[in-house]
């Protein structure tokens, strides 16, 4: 997977759990909470959608670092498998 | 579960001892005996959170450590909160308010939210919190419920949420936008403050004027704003010294949100009038920040909520460990029934148990709660504090029937409290309804045991319980069908681990509408725009037709007995079935 397909795929997935953002309308400093408004429960569905389709499982002290497209991107870049 | 016993050192250490004599006292006195009061009787909520210790020599004791989102810090001195609370006042006056106006505020926690809330608490005027990720439909409803004659909010919540219908609220006059711009029909606030005084004596109100507005939701109906008065501040008093242990000097963090009833009775009031240093942190709950926070400022009390502590749980106890959690002395939990392995949990954990504490926004502040100087009974709720008498009633002839020990039934308080609810505005009959024999009504299904602990077991109505949020399923619903595919919906609470439960919705769809995942998604994304995250449902299902009676009232009550397989009990009164 390259960094396009997983911004792709990490937008695809926020936008599922939160269909009110258009993929299109984030930008890659965004927030997840602060920018986007999504709530902990959000965060929560995300981490278990996240998991599920790029096989990174993420630790609850991990995220943080994926609370941006900017941040996500290099924390699954570096995780995920070839 | 095996219960959580109390050293002598512990108990003794407690600011409520069960046994002392103050129980002799009546216990409005015993409240008032840690307030100050102003001439001629008066009683100003404000004047006691901060003015008064000010006038006592305690202008220099910190009163407030707000942490940015970014990492910054600031630090307030009951002085400082004192001058930045008068300023707003004045402000208000000097805008042409008048006491008795209503101030609502929506934003985060910044340091404006707290000096506007004791500013328009010392001005006479009533205070009523917006939860800021509440959507537009939220904030207007109770904005037009409440009458709101002032707004303080921040550029982008104004502009996302508000300006759109803001000049269709006649009775709104003045707009107050956190910082230094505004947009042109609402006034910047940082210069605004700048420019009133400092100097402000505190409004001479009386016990039963009104001071807060707090709304909750109703089943159906619009939601209900509950009217609270300046009296209400003996028991803000006394319950954060009994309950949560707020003595001067201590330090607390209250991690819920003013934009909700316990953010602002014990995340503003009962910890300033009782003269602690408060933690204010800006961001939303993230676990190593948590961790960091409690063990970087010392603190010693920690009041939190189920979800969050079920988020801790979730990070394991590898999470914690490497935390100094030493200065801890005393955790306490509240917005939905704390789960008995939670409380073990914690106790692990951080060395204390987290005590869980049971209450409403009708009853303005703690009525049950497990205390420092108590065994806990790991998830149960604790025993009635001072001058609280609970009940588990049910119905009998028309009026109430106590229940003995060990029975389930209505939780019911005897009224007459200092904080209990005056009103729901404009909803006389729905005021009325709560109370009946001589007692209020909580809505909460509940037993006692023998030793005097009460135990949760549900809500009475359809109400749901997310995140410590109580969602009225009515207001969810009409959102609902606001979305030209939907035709009819019903909204039902689910169990879920970390959050209590979820909102769930059936709906039914319009002719020619293809149930599909594409349109799912489009619904649950217009009410997540219009009722924000916190309130929209988490899942919608689509029906050929949902379950309802004879009058053609959809029941909610056979969704969810059906989605959690449990005994449809009686449906002699179902017309139409779930299709």
């Amino acid at each position: 997977m390259n960094d396009s397909e997983i911004r792709q795929a990490f937008l695809e997935e926020i936008h599922k759990i939160a269909p009110d953002i258009e993929p299109a309308d984030v930008s890659d400093d965004d927030h997840l909470q602060d920018d986007l408004e999504l709530d902990s429960m959000d965060i929560l569905n995300l981490v278990t959608a996240l998991h599920a389709r790029l096989g990174v499982s993420i630790p609850e002290t991990d995220y943080a670092q994926i609370e941006t497209p900017t941040k996500a991107l290099k924390y699954f870049a570096s995780r995920h498998g070839p | 579960m095996s219960i959580i016993g109390k050293s002598p050192e512990e108990r003794a250490a407690a600011c409520w001892q069960p046994t002392s004599d103050a129980l002799e006292q009546p216990t409005n006195d015993l409240g008032r005996g840690l307030l100050t009061g102003l001439p001629d009787g008066s009683i100003n909520i404000g004047f006691e959170a901060v003015d008064r210790h000010v006038a006592q020599g305690h202008g220099d004791h910190t009163a407030l450590i707000w942490l940015s989102k970014e990492g910054a810090q600031q630090t307030l001195s009951y002085g400082d909160l004192a001058a930045m609370s008068s300023r707003f006042a004045n402000l208000l006056y000097d805008h042409g308010q008048q006491k008795g106006d209503r101030v609502f505020v929506a934003m985060g926690r910044r340091p404006e939210l707290y000096a506007a809330a004791l500013g328009t608490l010392k001005a006479g005027m009533v205070f009523t919190p917006l939860f800021a990720a509440f959507g537009p439909e939220p904030l207007r409803t109770r904005m037009e419920i409440g009458d709101a004659n002032v707004l303080v909010t921040t550029k982008s919540l104004y502009k996302r949420k508000i300006a759109s219908w803001r000049q269709e609220m006649t009775s709104l006059r003045l707009v107050l936008i956190v910082g230094d711009e505004a947009p042109d029909d609402c006034v910047a606030l940082a210069p605004a403050l700048q420019e009133a005084s400092t100097e402000f004596l505190a409004a001479h109100t009386q016990t039963e004027d009104p001071a807060l507005i707090h709304f909750t939701s109703g089943t159906t109906g619009r939601p209900k704003g509950a009217v609270h008065v300046h009296g209400a501040v003996q028991h803000h008093a006394l319950s954060g010294r009994y309950a949560l242990e707020l003595q001067p000097g201590v330090t607390y963090w209250c991690t819920a949100d003013p934009g909700w009833v316990t953010g602002t009775t014990y995340g503003i009031i009962s910890p300033l009038v009782n003269r602690v240093t408060m933690i204010v942190d800006e961001a939303e709950f993230n676990l190593e920040r948590w961790y960091g926070i409690v063990e970087r400022e010392r603190v010693e009390v920690w009041y939190s909520a189920p979800t969050a502590i079920r988020m801790m749980m979730r990070a394991g106890s590898e999470a914690a460990r490497g935390y100094n959690f030493s200065a801890l002395q005393f955790l306490a939990s509240v917005g939905e029934p704390l789960n008995a392995e939670a409380v073990v949990w914690s106790n692990e954990v951080f060395g204390r148990p987290f005590h869980d504490n049971w209450w409403q926004t009708e009853t303005g502040g703690i009525m049950i709660a497990n205390t420092r100087a108590h065994d806990i009974k790991p998830g149960s709720m604790g025993k009635p504090l001072p001058g609280v008498v609970a009940g588990i009633v049910e119905p009998d002839n028309g009026g109430l029937r106590e229940l003995p020990d060990g029975e389930i039934g209505e939780l019911a308080l005897r009224p007459g409290w200092p904080s209990m609810m005056r009103d729901y505005l404009h909803e006389q009959a729905r005021y009325e309804k709560c109370f009946n024999d001589g007692w209020y009504l909580s809505g909460d299904l509940a037993m006692r045991d023998s030793d005097g602990y009460f135990w949760f077991v549900g809500r009475a109505d359809d109400l749901i319980k997310t995140s410590g949020h109580l969602v009225g399923p009515f207001e969810v619903e009409s959102a609902l069908i606001e979305h030209e595919a939907v035709a009819e919906a019903a909204v039902i609470g689910i169990p879920d681990e970390t959050a209590g439960e979820i909102v769930k919705a059936f709906v039914t769809l319009n002719s020619g509408q293809t149930a599909d995942e594409e349109l799912e998604r489009d619904i649950r994304g217009l009410a997540r725009k219009r009722l924000g995250a916190a309130v929209a449902p988490r899942e919608i299902v689509f029906r050929n037709a949902l379950p309802k009676t004879r009058s053609g009232k959809i029941m909610r009550r056979l969704l969810k007995a059906r989605e959690l397989g449990l005994p449809e009990g009686d449906i002699s009164t179902l017309e139409t079935d779930e299709k």
